[in-house]
């Protein structure tokens, strides 16, 4: 780039406190402890007081469902920027969580207490044996074998009648309030958030950013990696078997519309808007597209036009993401340099 | 130097649709030795090595290692078994430090169990034993290289790490394709010291390569492939001293065949 005083680039460089606080010495002062507490407080006391902030009622409802939103989009990141596997199949892990729940409930008449759990790990267990087929498959390949997988279902459910056919399964039980219900899921969100990011900058972590990066390398290492890749796949769809089993003891209601492609496709939106490969990241792009989405009903059926505007407008000016953006200011300052 | 056949490949054959990239090629590899695989481009080589390594599914032919049959087996089994291979188009983690490239391989099945260290713990152990491969593959300890992202590494320390990437997994053959390619000569200058010090270790090398002078420094025999096929196989000096070799490199030396 030219400017007045000549040829110049812009030069990043990494804070010194950002440097330091890399090691085992960022106990040393309060100044550096603070600078690796606050982001992380932000989110913590941000998320936890946010149902305590919302009296709306039709609000507190989104604010459930975008806590769904959220472990989707977090799912979608570690599975496509930590392993490679672009994984179009969130609606059917959704579904499968939510089917699995609301039967757990109605047939055997476990609480919610029981029935999540159960839903997230047996729903898991019965997404990777569907997806093992598709394992080996890689890129644009896998994303669009994963995306048959809700649109299959929904239709056999609908065309054989079973599990309660389009009428869904009703009766399902609720939460005790609503209390129970976020903070419950917040927390769970906050946790498997700080769980994934320890798990991916752990040496089994590596293997998976190493399947992402290079295959043949980590199966010239003497690695299985469809073992690597179903055990990624179990824990993504976990998440998404998770969200499910929650949407249907909020609904009270579990159907085909749980298999919809809004819970491929929302989750890759706030990836893209939030900064892929950053975890954090999805999380927050699913905290602003819910709502918006919500907030934009108001214009009737121009709602998607104004929404594909402002998705366009992510993508054109901040392409790498807000957490990305928001990351690289925080840890970084900028200075233009003569070349 | 024992003449014991660790690694035998019996009448290979590989077709890639109509083009027959390896027709009954036969050799056998003896334990401790350095065996060099040369021949003109497309004749082959690469494809021989995939074979062995399990990357590629042989048409025809069986290979052993140690009487064991390994034909066909999926290539983490073989690298587990301890038969190795770096990539001429190298292929590290290139969103990874250059250390932590080695974990991966430090975390499989078989460096835990032949490893000899624990790996794991709590102060990182699998990091410093990291460090400890690369510096032992001519990476700088002190010096920042180790820790750069991998795709700010130049070839010649690619080369390295790849060949670093095999010895993490306390390998028995490592299968070297052109190693010394894309180097300068005072780089291989370097690299023939660690080869020749990886063949006192006891680890058996196969080492496919362009640049005949180094390795015939280096290589205990030679098996010369053309076309797929096998020309001839021996100590270097009778393999250069072949016809059919020289015909195969240079063209016929006859230049009065053309005129």
């Amino acid at each position: 780039m030219t400017l007045k005083g000549g040829d110049v680039r812009q030069e990043r460089i990494d804070r010194g406190i950002k440097v330091r606080t890399g090691g085992i010495y960022a106990v040393s002062s309060w100044k550096e402890i603070g600078y690796l507490l606050i982001p992380r407080l932000v989110l913590i006391v941000g998320l936890l007081i946010l149902p305590l902030a919302v009296t709306n009622l039709y609000w507190q409802r989104v604010i459930s469902i975008v806590g769904i939103y959220a472990l989707l989009s977090l799912s979608f990141d570690f599975l496509t920027h930590f392993v490679g596997l672009v994984s179009l199949g969130g609606a059917f892990y959704v579904g499968v969580g939510g089917y699995m729940a609301a039967i757990l409930n109605t047939k055997l008449g476990l609480s919610p207490l029981f029935t999540i759990p159960m839903a997230a790990l047996g729903g898991a267990a019965i997404c990777t044996l569907f997806l093992l087929p598709c394992l080996p498959l890689r890129g644009v390949y896998f994303s669009i074998v994963t995306l048959m997988y809700p649109l299959i279902t929904a239709r056999i459910i609908e065309a054989l009648n079973i599990l309660g056919g389009t009428d869904g399964i009703v009766g399902v039980a609720s939460f005790p309030n609503r209390w129970v219900e976020q903070y419950s899921l917040f927390g769970l969100l906050l946790l498997i958030l700080f769980g994934l990011r320890r798990l991916v900058n752990k040496d089994i972590g590596l293997v998976f950013r190493g399947i992402k990066d290079n295959d043949q390398a980590v199966k010239a290492s003497g690695i299985n990696i469809t073992h690597y890749k179903a055990a990624a796949v179990f824990i993504s769809s976990g998440m998404g078997c998770l969200g499910g089993a929650y949407l249907v003891h909020i609904y009270m209601w579990s159907g085909i519309s749980q298999l919809a492609l809004d819970f491929s496709i929302i989750p890759i939106a706030s990836t893209v808007i939030g900064g892929g490969g950053t975890l954090v990241g999805p999380v927050l792009g699913a905290f602003i597209l819910v709502p918006i989405s919500e907030l934009l009903r108001a214009f009737g059926t121009l709602r998607i036009v104004f929404y594909s505007l402002i998705l366009m407008a992510f993508i054109i000016f901040r392409s790498e993401g807000l957490m990305v953006y928001a990351q690289r200011k925080y840890h970084q300052f900028e200075r233009w340099v003569k070349v | 130097m024992t003449s014991e056949t660790i690694l035998e490949v019996k009448e290979i054959s590989k077709a890639f649709g109509g083009i027959q990239a390896l027709s009954n090629v036969s050799f056998r590899l003896h334990q401790g030795e350095i065996l060099g695989i040369i021949g003109p481009n497309g004749s082959g080589k690469t494809t021989l090595i995939n074979c062995i390594t399990g990357f590629v599914h042989t048409s025809s032919g069986k290979v052993f290692f140690k009487q064991k049959d390994i034909t066909g087996q999926p290539p983490h089994k073989i690298a587990h078994l301890g038969v190795t291979r770096t990539f001429q188009v190298m292929r590290p983690y290139y969103s990874l430090p250059a250390y932590k490239n080695l974990i991966i391989p430090l975390f499989s099945p078989r460096a835990r169990k032949y490893g000899g260290w624990r790996g794991g713990g709590k102060l990182g152990d699998r990091n410093t034993v990291c460090i400890d491969i690369l510096e032992e593959i001519g990476f700088e300890r002190d010096s920042f290289v180790p820790y750069k992202l991998a795709s700010a590494l130049p070839t010649g320390y690619l080369k390295r790490l790849e060949l670093a990437r095999c010895l993490a997994l306390k390998p028995e053959v490592i299968l070297c394709d052109e190693v010394f390619s894309g180097l300068s000569a005072s780089e291989i200058a370097s690299m023939i010291p660690l080869i020749e010090r990886l063949q006192m270790e006891g680890i058996t090398l196969v080492m496919i390569e362009h640049r005949l002078k180094e390795l015939f420094r280096v290589a205990d025999r030679v098996v010369v492939l053309n076309f797929g096929q096998k020309l001839t196989e021996g100590i270097p000096e009778a393999v250069m001293e072949d016809e059919r070799v020289k015909e195969a490199y240079l063209g016929s030396e006859d230049l009065s065949d053309y005129v």
